[in-house]
């Protein structure tokens, strides 16, 4: 409850940030305290410390998970914001509203990772969603931006409209908006067919699955990735997708039983494998860098969906674990990408030569996203097949998944290739001291959780 | 701790090279650390060390152990050797940015070592991979015209047939009793015979490609090519022994079953790998592309026989390992010195070597009757074990593999004439002034040669611990 209410105050206090001072740094730094603040008061929550708590009547439910997933992603927040604060500036001259938004998206992910009511998941998709829609068409005089947003809102409405027609369908089916265990048939043991609650259920997933953009429900994502400002495509591909994944398990943890377990199986493959599909055989045709990350973002929503596999602890393990790999390096690819001139392979070709430091550290990034050994990536990769194979997966499911790994590192190269192998002359932004010392605290990130991941999961059984 | 020691020298050398600038100083520092970790290799291979052992990943119970038994002694004692003596080999050659190249070099050297001594099967993949990646770049910055290409189809190749064992691993950890991935753990594991049969297929996979096993060679001769030197020199003589080692250590022991069914299967294929390889050989004027052929040839007749499952084939094998990746370091440094000094590697244009540096001919021939398997030389013990092992099995196999020892005369003393005797060549003619510290190596690299051939017990010694557990129970 601590992460709702102050993330709701502090998006409040940012709105208003802007007539007390002009100094957009000033505003910067408000923004990034008042985070710190956020992260303090959840993990406050975490240990027990302090929490405000009323009664909702069973709408929001607060466990170790959720609370520490909001601690991951209010931290990978802090460091993307704090990375790519300056670039957040050069948008549109609105730079507190940019932070207001930002605690709003939070607000709306503390509520994902914490309802219990399906009214609840309703109300937190759209508290993120709409800040999202502004930051996507926040480059107001760019035309693509302007079409991304549009189309998002138009695609995102459109979705949740599906979401609600599944939830008034599960409500017609049980007479009540929360997550209950379902109904068990006492012969069998079986759960209770109920074709309203199967079809609320089915249009719950596809919703989730466009929320998430797993094929083949994926389609908005590479135009609105492509065209939203690159700042704010990079917190889109992580933090928020990574919320999404969240809310998906939370809905379907119990209640795909109700679905049918074989229904299940059916169609839960199904949307992997063509994500994966989708994914991977289109970044390998694209020329532009952010275009490609857009697909690989796909491609690694795919890997991010066998969480919803099975529900053994490794799942836990293993969804933590990969949202913390896949943010950190998609934000860090990104914050290289920014400081190109242009986006597309070509242009980085020749930068191991002019920035070795830069080069190193997008390799390492990239190694990471493909899953190579001593990266985060690699453990990320290694827990999720984990999960589902001790979930009972078949190993056919586990060698496609490591073929598209295998095509993922072909993508992933080009960009090595492009930097170490290719003379050239690449055009970069000036960049900083800082800036790529910043982006050395990612990496290291990255390394120490690709020798040691369990230093995540101290905190998640408790 | 001596473990540990041997694997953190080589990383913390590579890392302090990446700051020397200074082209003899970061010379100096490379060799220098590659012979402190042949000292350390020679003293674990001979007076023997105690495992190393500490917690890693708890929540998968993975754990940094490592062990030295008599293979990975053996495989050391190969990396150690083979390193400083590649550095030192090569230590004129033109390079850019040679402080780079040595610290990759030394982070593969870590990586091997690392493998051979893994003893957890999770440990023993990181290690794996890591190997990988610095060859990755040396081949793609240093290597040839077409290296960027034929680099990426071998990582590749490779990364994907490691991506198939990371599956068999998760797959018998799933099944183990203890959920841990410590080697006696992995043999306890309780498989069915399907699950045994899909592990032993992706194990199999993995390290077929990397040895490499007919038809998954494809990518070995071109990447030897394209390479630069002191990196073939690596893979060939060091890195295709991970392959076999991962079949002994791993393979064999963890589904026996699945092995014994299947050893036609592969013996097969192994044998028509070393056919075919040698024909290749025998059409080959370039003589790096020769060696690399040969190469496969005599990396496939070890894989015949260690699914022979014999004692004695086992035996030809670990010796091999050892001999054979002496013998084609040997070949690679006779023919580097050609090639840096002549610009040529084809073999029309070369000749009269014998004339103008008569030292260097005299080894290039004991290299060449080592690469034979002539008797006195190191390659003879362990090939006729090999034979023996083959011909136990199956007498019309051994027979067919016999084929390759008249077929390997023929290549190799081919190269040895074309090389060394005849009028001197233009190409030849530019050779004025002999690279005495190569010809040194290479003198201690023969005189390796000669001694393991006559005295091969001091080799059997070392292995004599791995035998006995592989095959008395």
């Amino acid at each position: 409850m601590n992460a709702i209410i102050v993330s709701t105050l502090l998006g409040v206090i940012m709105m208003f940030v802007s007539w007390g001072t002009s100094n957009t740094k000033l505003q910067r730094n408000i923004g990034l305290v008042g985070l710190l603040v956020l992260i303090l008061a959840n993990i406050a929550q975490m240990n027990g410390w302090l929490s405000v708590n009323f009664d909702t009547k069973g709408m929001l439910a607060f466990n170790a998970i959720g609370l520490y997933v909001n601690t991951i992603l209010f931290t990978i927040t802090f460091i993307y914001l704090w990375i790519n604060g300056e670039e957040i500036d050069k948008i549109g001259n609105h730079t507190a509203d940019y932070y207001a938004i930002f605690f709003f998206i939070l607000c709306g992910i503390s509520i994902l990772t914490s309802f219990d009511n399906l009214l609840m998941l309703f109300i937190g998709i759209e508290i993120l969603s709409i800040p999202l829609y502004i930051l996507t068409g926040a480059d107001k005089k760019n035309l693509f931006s302007n079409e991304a947003s549009l189309k998002y809102f138009l695609m995102g409405s459109f979705s949740t409209g599906i979401l609600l027609l599944g939830i008034a369908f599960i409500y017609g089916a049980t007479g009540s908006f929360h997550l209950n265990m379902p109904i068990l048939n006492p012969a069998t043991n079986l759960p209770v067919e109920h074709f309203l609650m199967s079809a609320g259920l089915l249009l719950l997933f596809v919703s989730m699955n466009f929320k998430v953009s797993a094929a083949p429900f994926h389609f908005w994502t590479p135009d609105v990735y492509d065209g939203s400002p690159t700042v704010f495509t990079s917190f889109m591909a992580t933090v928020v997708k990574a919320a999404g994944f969240v809310a998906f398990i939370k809905v379907f943890e119990v209640q795909r039983i109700a679905l049918g377990q074989n229904t299940w199986i059916i169609i839960l493959p199904f949307v992997i494998v063509s994500t994966l599909l989708v994914g991977n055989i289109t970044a390998v045709f694209q020329r532009s860098v952010k275009r490609m990350l857009a697909y690989s973002s796909i491609a690694q929503a795919g890997f991010m969906l066998f969480a919803l596999y099975g529900n053994s602890t490794f799942n836990n393990e293993a969804l933590v674990l990969y949202i913390v790999a896949y943010s950190l390096a998609t934000i860090g690819v990104f914050a290289v990408l920014i400081k190109m001139k242009d986006y597309s392979i070509e242009s980085f070709n020749g930068l191991a030569k002019q920035h070795p430091a830069l080069a190193f550290l997008t390799t390492l990034f990239l190694f990471s996203l493909a899953g190579i050994p001593l990266t985060a990536g690699f453990f990320a990769k290694y827990y999720m097949l984990n999960a589902i194979f001790t979930a009972g997966a078949g190993i056919w499911l586990l060698v496609v998944a490591i073929l598209f790994a295998a095509v993922s590192v072909y993508y992933y190269f080009k960009v090595v290739q492009a930097m170490y192998f290719v003379e050239g002359l690449p055009a970069v932004h000036p960049i900083e001291k800082s800036y790529e010392r910043k982006l050395w605290v990612i990496a290291i990130i990255l390394l120490v959780l690709g020798v040691f991941p369990s230093l995540l999961f101290n905190y998640l059984y408790f | 701790m001596l473990l540990l020691s041997i694997l953190t020298i080589p990383f913390i050398a590579a890392i302090i090279l990446l700051f020397v600038k200074h082209k003899e100083k970061a010379n100096y520092i490379a060799i220098g650390s590659s012979v402190v970790i042949m000292a350390l290799a020679f003293n674990i291979a001979f007076n023997g060390v105690a495992n190393f052992d500490a917690d890693w990943i708890l929540s998968l119970n993975a754990r940094f152990i490592l062990t030295a038994d008599g293979l990975a002694k053996i495989l050391i004692l190969l990396t150690a050797i083979s390193f400083p003596v590649i550095f030192i080999a090569t230590s004129k050659n033109e390079l850019r940015n040679r402080n780079q190249f040595l610290a990759l070099m030394l982070f593969t050297q870590t990586g091997l070592l690392g493998v051979f001594l893994a003893g957890d099967a999770l440990l023993f993949y990181f290690f794996w991979e890591l190997a990988l990646i610095p060859v990755y770049f040396l081949c793609s910055i240093w290597g040839g015209e077409k290296r960027i290409a034929i680099t990426f189809k071998f990582f590749i190749y490779t990364f994907l047939g490691s991506l198939f064992m990371l599956i068999g691993i998760i797959l018998v950890y799933t099944n183990t009793t203890d959920h841990s991935f410590l080697i006696t753990s992995f043999k306890h594991a309780n498989l069915t015979h399907g699950q045994q049969l899909a592990a032993f297929a992706l194990f199999f996979t993995a390290f077929a490609i990397k040895m490499p096993i007919f038809p998954l060679h494809t990518w070995q001769p071109d990447a030897y090519e394209q390479s630069p030197t002191a990196v073939t020199m690596v893979l060939s003589a060091v890195m295709v022994k991970m392959g076999l080692y991962g079949i002994i250590r791993w393979l064999l022991p963890l589904f026996p079953a699945a092995a014994a069914s299947h050893a036609n299967f592969v013996i097969v294929l192994s044998l028509i790998g070393v056919i075919y390889a040698s024909f290749i050989a025998i059409r080959q004027d370039d003589v790096k592309r020769l060696i690399a052929y040969s190469s496969i040839a005599h990396i496939g007749l070890m894989s015949a026989a260690l699914f022979t499952n014999t004692s004695i084939g086992m035996q030809g094998v670990l010796i091999q390992l050892f001999s054979h990746g002496i013998n084609v370091l040997g070949l690679w440094i006779v023919a580097d010195i050609i090639e840096q000094q002549t610009g040529t590697r084809s073999m029309k244009a070369l000749g009269g070597l014998a004339k103008k540096q008569p030292t260097l001919a005299i080894l290039l021939v004991g290299f060449a009757l080592a690469n034979i398997a002539l008797p006195l030389t190191n390659a003879f013990v362990g090939e006729f074990l090999i034979f023996n092992a083959i011909f136990q099995f199956n007498p019309w196999m051994a027979a067919f593999a016999g084929v390759s020892v008249v077929l390997a005369a023929i290549y190799t003393l081919n190269m040895v004439q074309k090389i060394a005797y005849g009028s001197v060549s233009d190409a030849t003619n530019l050779m004025q002034v002999p690279n005495k510290s190569a010809q040194f190596v290479l003198m201690v690299l023969l005189g390796i040669v000669f001694v393991t051939g006559v005295y091969p017990q001091v080799l059997f010694n070392i292995t004599a611990d791995t035998l006995q557990q592989l095959f008395v129970k």
